[in-house]
């Protein structure tokens, strides 16, 4: 409230030893504080806002004549960005010019950017391909790679690829959530549960999954329990704190309302706990999916008969570089897909939150 | 008499925030409480619904001792604290879905109180799309629906902007009158206080003690033209003195 230095309020009356932090003449001298303010110098003006640069690319989106003027930019690029241009300007006509107010950026808009964000990465990975600056066997064109990628599918061995990763997936992801959903709300709603488990598991979290490989090996061997142990190992802890992170967020107002219409502890969990951080457990999940879909192809990479991971190895033996990039492909496009599922998911149950 | 408390004392890590408060409060009576910050009003109310256990005195509901919470004593927070995932006819039921009723029943009760606080329309709302007053309006019905033997309001109008606050006076005199419900409330408004008890108990701070207990004699139908007569006035100041006269001993 107060400003810095110079206080015009006695120096008594604020209780500090007289003559301490305040400039002399503020203190006592009755008249002399007005006096001393009209000496003040003015306050400094900031720079405006949206000046030169910034304001540049607003007024663009408002209405200006810049449609030709995207010098520098790739052709490709160039038409995307003189439509999200018009876009932005058509909605934008009648709200105050050059801002989006409120919803953030209009759909068409939206859809048009993401498209950029797709069509702008394989353009140029197109026109470096075909410059013959790279030879192919390090960088396959585009064409090569669908062609690979058409190649496996036809033969079956991508579909049973997949089958095998996203069953492990299925089963080390859900084992790993069964037993840190449980474990979470645990540490979420109990002081001795946080207390007993959040050192071990704070620091078992930071021991990365994939060291853990060769002791599995040696444990459980080269089926399929080791790889499901590594995708575990590489969700559980994570996810076990995350879950408590969103059980501790209920209010606890919410539970002691719960509990003064006569719920007990195990009603309050069930009816208040559960559905108010399902939400957020998902969020969680939607985090550790992309984390194990990364471990199944790691582990399959390391020793496996089948999975995508194999299929990746068995491409690298032969130099079959336009393979291994149709198999990423498709596991970006798999991960891209859960991630949307789940998102799905949260917004569908999520849909009470403000 | 209803709800009894007796000498009842309160101590967070040896530091004394109620001492021996003794009150009686009897079937269908409105009390309000009030006091400054730091007279561990709320402090007495949570000892009251049984979320926080007292050090020492005793407390007791129709003969039997307070020793947890229960929908006999339905407790009205500030905030409302809706659950934000559950429509406004799910808030409403939620205690007597705990119970043994048959659905029938249930949803016939949920409605009763629903029209009663004027909210059928909104049934099907989510909290989120609700108004302040609206929302306290669910959660006055969410904690009568279960027939408390006492309701407690924890400064339940204390969010609302001045124009909805007098709407909802209002309307909790006309629910008491209408459901002949018991009812305490803590607030630091002294004139919500004196508009809607039938009694006024004035708490003392550092620590939170019965500094006065006063009678309000005003006629049993409170509106809120009453604000302007000369004998509310008068009794507002009155109790204003009070509080503002317990308060400053410590500040």
């Amino acid at each position: 409230m107060t400003g810095p230095p110079p206080r015009t309020t006695p120096a008594p009356a604020t209780g500090l030893p007289e003559g301490t932090a305040w400039p002399a003449g503020a203190a006592g001298v009755p008249g002399g504080a007005p006096g001393e303010r009209a000496a003040w110098p003015p306050l400094p003006k900031r720079a405006p806002r949206g000046g030169s640069a910034d304001g540049g690319s607003r007024s663009g989106s408002g209405g200006g004549s810049r449609d030709g003027s995207g010098s520098g930019l790739l052709p490709g690029r160039l038409g995307a960005a003189i439509q999200v241009a018009r876009l932005l300007r058509r909605r934008s006509a009648g709200a105050a010019p050059g801002r989006w107010r409120g919803r953030g950026l209009p759909g068409k808009a939206r859809w048009a950017l993401r498209a950029v964000a797709v069509v702008v990465p394989l353009g140029v990975w197109a026109v470096v391909s075909s410059l013959g600056v790279v030879d192919p066997t390090f960088l396959p064109s585009p064409a090569a790679v669908a062609g690979a990628f058409a190649e496996m599918a036809a033969s079956g061995q991508l579909l049973s690829d997949t089958a095998a990763s996203l069953g492990r997936v299925a089963a080390g992801f859900g084992l790993a959530v069964a037993i840190s959903v449980p474990l979470g709300m645990a540490m979420g709603t109990s002081q001795v549960a946080l207390a007993l488990l959040e050192p071990v598991i704070g620091m078992l979290r930071y021991l990365p999954a994939s060291a853990f490989i060769p002791l599995l090996i040696i444990w459980l061997g080269l089926g399929e329990p080791s790889k499901i142990a590594i995708l575990v190992i590489g969700v559980v802890f994570f996810n076990t704190l995350m879950t408590a992170d969103a059980v501790r967020a209920v209010p606890g107002e919410l539970r002691k309302a719960a509990a003064t219409l006569g719920a007990t502890g195990g009603e309050v969990l069930r009816k208040v706990v559960w559905p108010y951080a399902l939400p957020g457990m998902l969020d969680a999940m939607r985090v550790n999916a992309a984390a194990a879909w990364n471990f199944v192809v790691v582990a399959e990479l390391i020793a496996a008969e089948s999975g995508l991971g194999y299929r990746i190895v068995r491409a690298q033996r032969f130099l079959q570089t336009d393979r291994i990039f149709a198999v990423l492909v498709l596991i970006g496009l798999i991960g891209l897909a859960i991630d949307v599922g789940l998102r799905l998911a949260r917004a569908r149950v999520g849909r009470w939150a403000a | 008499m209803t709800l009894v408390l007796r000498d009842v004392v309160k101590e967070y890590a040896g530091r004394r925030v109620l001492d021996g408060i003794g009150l009686e409060v009897g079937r269908g009576d409105f009390l309000c409480i009030v006091g400054a910050s730091g007279s561990g009003k709320s402090t007495l109310l949570n000892l009251i619904a049984g979320l926080e256990p007292g050090t020492g005195g005793a407390i007791e509901l129709d003969g039997d001792p307070v020793t947890g919470p229960g929908p006999e004593r339905g407790l009205v927070f500030q905030s409302g604290a809706l659950f934000p995932f559950l429509s406004v006819a799910e808030n409403v039921g939620f205690g007597l879905r705990l119970l043994p009723l048959p659905a029938a029943e249930r949803r016939r009760r949920v409605e009763w109180y629903l029209s009663e606080v004027g909210l059928l329309p909104l049934a099907n709302a989510l909290p989120k799309e609700l108004s302040g007053g609206q929302r306290q309006r669910v959660a006055i019905a969410r904690a009568l629906a279960c027939e408390p033997s006492v309701l407690l309001l924890d400064e339940p109008f204390g969010a609302l902007d001045v124009q909805t606050k007098e709407d909802m006076q209002v309307f909790l005199h006309q629910v008491w009158q209408d459901t002949g419900a018991t009812v305490l409330m803590v607030t630091h408004d002294v004139e919500e206080a004196v508009l809607l008890g039938r009694r006024v108990i004035v708490l003392a701070s550092h620590p939170g003690r019965v500094a006065a207990e006063l009678p309000v004699p005003l006629p049993a139908r409170r509106e809120l033209a009453l604000k302007r007569t000369p004998e509310f006035l008068a009794l507002r100041a009155r109790v204003e003195d009070l509080v503002r006269g317990h308060a400053a001993g410590r500040v």
